[in-house]
């Protein structure tokens, strides 16, 4: 190995990053200060609809004690469900009511098939048997919808701000307004409907519930069912603000419960604080560390949230549940 | 008993000799069999004896393919050229070049991830269930992202480990890589095997069924969990390092950190086999890696449906996996003596 | 006994082995000339692996109709084993030696993608085993000394350096300032170096250089990076994925750019999913429909356009149409060496000098095809129809660059 070489390299790296930093933060500062607001505003927008397809993971996690892998590839579907209305004619925003409609059905059906049989399981059971069938998931659109990367062409338009130097496009702006809306419905809905009473009591206290005259089945099957259809609306909004593909759904399962872990489970505005918080850290990363580490980052910062708060319980000796 | 088993193992051992000779077709799947049984047995040792299910092995797995590869290339060449722009400029290896290379390329990928194990141990080992299982998944999916932009080892475009030497036949290759992955195989069965007769993998077993009772007892668990994860990172980093050089291209995240299939199916494997138990694990790979490649040559185009389904029906029918299942059909087989009285007491909860 | 328990299994374990192989596939059975190919029917390069195998398929199905291939005085149809790599690199070399080993497949047909290519060409090289590939396209995979790898498209270095020296040469000979947003992958890296060693060459300015990791669905911050510091070309690579993305954030974000470059248009089916948004976009091909090279077996590109349509109902991308050269390469191979000796046709295959449709066709040393340049076209709109017209280089263009891309605000 040649030493002259090698260290010339990282010198010569080193200088380069340094370099590339600096002229970063003279742009990011200095040269236009308005790109941290755009950097703001679209990762505010990103992390509302990632914290969407989260509250759908929270929900199924808490009432059912279950990981559904599988919600990258709901979202997916619900995608291409908007997809098909587009190609016939239908404008793709009416896919945020139609996709929830045909998944509610999909998922309450996933749920009698397989679901039901992991719920009372170990949590673990149900991250192998929903993985299994996102692997499923994947291959059958794969074979079904074609190979073919697609979209949805919403025809919105853009919204400028700051003289034309912030540029939100209105696919996104609907998209948030959209997941915004679900949610806050979500939140009403739980509190105020028979079904959602019912579904909380559940996530309380299962066997009381119950006993009390719950029909827990049919409670588990309308959660499941309930995510599945927040998946649709999210995938509505995937395929007219980004692209779908057989194979695009695990990006999305990943951060999703990314984000139910940081939140903390049970924490459902924290589910939406937390969304937005991670879509403006991968921003700004993007931007400051380069994009080759944007979802690398983010990554890491779980890992690091994850750690310090094992430290700070560990001193009350107490642990992460 | 005894006189039973080494029948046995000298049985699997003279096969696994003579198996490149009698199967000289299948090589590679053998070679890469040997590698999913490592994986599966290391990672038993977090889920099965600890319960602690671990998404992250897959870091040390990924750690030792880069630095066995880099470790062989940089004795002899300057890595960052070797990789620059895709690998154009090739260097080529003597044979002593290479097989020193291997040589010590296997001897970091043992040690560093074993290293990084013990450093980050104590801090991602404190967190417990579904805790621990998310920040090891994001553990290894930030390695396979990062290491996607580092330039030395390739970044986006890969790096190409060094091509076997001419030398012997056209079978030579295979061979070399089919034995040595066979090696290592037996020395980590080896390993794990000594490690599950002592106290640790009680200690471990301890900690699986109630972690704060075990430390009211007075066991420092986080030293065996940290230990644990020590001798996982060891044998996952050479299999690693192993497989790196059998494929021939490192990608990032579909080669090394490659947490969406070797990830997952070392822990698919583990519980298919029956986790918690020896044999479990090295049964379940070699179950899955037949029904995988059955799979892909018979229901091409749906092979993954295939597996899904199989995947679906082990877990739901066979959390205990194979040997679990086994072990609750014929428990007298495995040791455990029955109550008669107690099995005819048996009601079946609904 | 737990002992036995074992033993059945691995008993078991051994036959059903063996009988999962299939039969081993000599180099010829009957009158079948037997090829092997590891395709990406899965993953995310699965729409592209569609394309190389309908590629594939047609050119077969073209030749064998046609009188197939002489050998020896006698005639042989080509017939094609696949496997799914299932676009991962480790799957595509493990299937290499599969089909080559187990299958006993002694000639080969490229992957998709110059990642999966540089896994299965260590495999093919060491076994001796021809392999043409038509989708792999890094420059790293013709400086090794391969002697079985022959490659029938342009390096992906050629790429989109052409649109540099367009830029250049539209800003009157003065350097220009360079944006680049390149996936994370073999290809998009390569073309990267490409467009790198034209910014040095012209003495142009690199001023964002953006590597979008493989999962990245949103490049509004790279966009928004170059809405700030008004590059005179952008180019952007990032397979299917990333060109529909590039021009569906560019049309939101009214990215005003003089210049567009970038890879994939075709198989992203841009004009069709993006409509007059795709309008002024370079990009580069391998093949258009209107060049007019010219062979026995599929005529001219605009036939074999009409025939692709017909056959698979969508307008054939360039990677359909480099698939389909690939048999012809083959054949030609075949007939030439008069063997089915792996050598002779080795042999053949270098000393390949012929025209397709697709282009011309001559292999260097070091397997890439030295013959055939590549093209550029440009998207151009006529109310709401949209068509790709090939710009450069001059001898084949049928329409004049459009430049400067006028702004969003005037469209």
């Amino acid at each position: 190995m040649l030493p002259s070489n090698r260290g010339h390299f990282y010198i010569k790296s080193f200088k380069f990053y340094l370099e590339s930093f600096k002229n970063l933060m003279d742009l990011l500062i200095f040269q236009v200060p308005i790109l941290m607001v755009q950097a703001s505003l679209d990762g505010i927008l990103l992390g509302i609809l990632f914290a969407l397809i989260a509250y759908g993971m929270a929900l199924q996690w808490g009432v059912m004690n279950i990981i559904n892998i599988a919600q990258g590839d709901l979202v997916i579907l619900g995608g291409y469900i908007t997809y098909f209305m587009y190609l016939s004619g239908i404008h793709p925003a009416l896919g945020v009511i139609v996709a929830p409609a045909i998944m509610y059905f999909v998922g309450v059906g996933l749920y009698k098939l397989v679901i039901n049989k992991v719920v009372d399981r170990d949590l673990f059971i149900s991250i192998l048997a929903t993985f299994g069938i996102s692997i499923l998931f994947m291959q059958l659109m794969n074979f079904a919808f074609g190979a073919d990367v697609v979209l949805a062409n919403s025809e919105f338009g853009t919204t400028m701000l700051f003289n034309n130097s912030v540029t939100l496009p209105n696919s996104k702006l609907f998209s948030a307004l959209i997941s915004i809306i679900f949610a806050i419905g979500l939140v009403i809905y739980m509190k105020k409907s028979k079904l959602g009473r019912a579904i909380r009591a559940t996530a309380q206290n299962a066997r009381a519930a119950k006993i009390l005259g719950v029909d827990t089945e049919k409670v588990y099957a309308a959660t499941f069912g309930i995510n599945a259809a927040l998946c649709g609306v999210a995938g509505a909004l995937v395929a007219i603000t980004f692209t779908i593909h057989p194979y695009m759904g695990l990006p999305y399962t990943i951060r999703s419960f990314m984000i139910v872990i940081i939140a903390g489970l049970g924490n459902l505005p924290g589910v939406a604080v937390s969304g937005m918080g991670l879509g403006v850290f991968e921003e700004f990363a993007d931007y400051i560390l380069g994009t080759e580490f944007r979802i690398g980052s983010v990554f890491l910062l779980l890992v690091l949230i994850l750690v310090y708060r094992r430290f700070k319980l560990s001193k009350k000796r107490e642990y992460l549940k | 008993m005894k006189k039973n088993n080494i029948i046995l193992y000298a049985a699997i051992l003279i096969f696994g000799v003579l198996a490149p000779f009698m199967l000289p077709a299948f090589k590679v799947q053998l070679s890469i069999l040997c590698i999913l049984i490592v994986l599966a047995l290391t990672w038993n040792i977090q889920g099965g004896e600890m319960g602690y299910n671990s998404f992250g092995n897959i870091l040390f797995y990924g750690l030792g393919m880069y630095i066995c590869a880099s470790v062989q290339v940089g004795m002899f060449f300057p890595l960052a050229e070797w990789t620059e722009s895709g690998g154009e400029k090739t260097f080529v290896h003597s044979p002593t070049q290479f097989f020193q290379g291997m040589a010590f390329g296997l001897l970091a990928a043992a040690i560093i991830p074993t290293i990084v194990a013990g450093l980050i141990g104590y801090a991602i080992l404190g967190l417990r269930g579904h805790y621990f299982a998310i920040c090891t998944l994001g553990l290894g999916v930030a390695a396979g992202e990062i290491s996607g932009g580092i330039e030395i080892i390739g970044a986006g475009q890969g790096f190409t480990t060094p091509p076997f030497p001419e030398i012997g036949s056209l079978e030579s290759r295979g061979q070399f890589f089919y034995f040595l992955s066979f090696l290592v195989l037996v020395l980590t069965f080896v390993a794990v095997k000594s490690v599950y007769s002592t106290r640790f993998k009680l200690v471990l077993n301890a900690i699986r069924d109630n972690e704060d009772k075990a430390e009211a007892m007075g066991i420092q668990t986080m030293k065996y969990k940290i230990i644990g994860w020590m001798i996982s990172a060891f044998f996952c980093g050479l299999a690693g390092g192993i497989m790196g050089g059998l494929v021939g291209y490192i990608d990032s995240t579909d080669v090394a950190f490659d947490g969406r299939e070797m990830g997952v199916f070392m822990v698919l494997m583990a519980i298919l086999g029956g986790k918690g138990t020896l044999w479990g694990p090295v049964i379940g790979a070699t179950l899955f890696h037949l029904f995988k490649e059955g799979f892909w040559t018979y229901f091409l185009g749906w092979q993954y449906v295939a597996l899904g389904v199989l995947i679906v029906v082990i877990v739901i029918y066979f959390p205990e996996g194979l040997m679990g299942w086994l072990r609750e059909k014929y428990p007298e087989r495995f040791g455990e003596v029955v109550d008669e009285a107690d099995r005819k007491a048996q009601v079946e909860l609904k | 006994m737990k002992i036995r328990n074992m033993l059945i299994t691995l008993v078991s374990a051994i036959a059903l082995l063996i009988s999962s192989s299939t039969i081993s596939f000599a180099k010829v059975v009957g009158d079948k000339i037997i090829l092997g190919s590891a395709i990406s029917l899965t993953g995310k390069y699965s729409s592209n692996g569609v394309h190389t195998q309908n590629g594939y398929n047609m050119a077969v199905d073209r030749i064998n109709s046609m009188g197939g291939v002489k050998v020896g005085g006698k005639t042989y149809k080509f017939e094609i084993i696949y496997y799914d790599d299932e676009s991962n690199p480790k799957r595509a070399a493990q299937l290499a030696e599969r089909l080559i080993s187990q299958d006993g497949v002694e000639y080969m047909l490229g992957p998709y993608s110059s990642g999966l290519t540089k896994a299965i060409a260590p495999v093919t090289e060491k076994y001796g085993v021809p392999m043409v590939e038509a989708n792999g396209a890094s420059r790293s995979l013709f400086t090794k000394g391969y002697k079985y790898l022959f490659a029938v498209l342009a390096p992906a270095n050629l790429y989109l350096d052409v649109a540099i020296d367009l830029a250049v040469e539209k800003n009157g000979g003065k350097p220009v300032s360079v944006a680049m947003a390149f996936e994370q992958d073999a290809f998009s890296q390569d073309v990267r170096l490409g467009v790198l060693e034209a910014i040095e060459r012209t003495g142009s300015k690199k001023v964002i250089d953006d590597k979008l990791p493989k999962e990245l669905n949103d490049m509004a911050a790279t966009l928004a990076k170059v809405k700030a510091v008004k590059p005179d070309v952008l180019v952007v690579s990032g397979h299917t994925k990333g060109a529909l993305t590039a021009i569906r954030q560019i049309a939101e974000m009214k990215v005003d750019v003089p210049m567009l470059a970038m890879t994939h248009c075709d198989a992203a089916k841009l004009s069709k999913q993006h409509g007059k948004n795709s309008q002024y976009a370079l990009c580069a091909s391998q093949w258009h429909k209107t060049l007019t090279y010219k062979d026995d077996f599929f005529k001219d590109g605009m036939t074999y356009d009409a025939d692709f349509k017909k056959l698979f109902n969508y307008a054939p991308p360039y990677q359909a149409a480099e698939s389909s050269a690939a048999l012809l390469v083959f054949k030609d191979a075949f007939e030439r060496a008069n063997s089915f000796d792996k050598v002779k046709v080795r042999d053949a295959l270098a000393a390949t000098d012929m025209q397709t449709f697709y282009g011309n066709i001559k292999f260097a040393a070091g397997g890439q095809n030295v013959d055939k340049p590549m093209v550029l076209f440009q998207v151009m709109c006529d109310g709401d129809k949209c068509e790709n017209k090939v710009v450069a280089p001059t001898k084949w263009a049928s329409a004049e660059l459009i430049h400067p891309i006028p702004s969003w605000s005037k469209r």
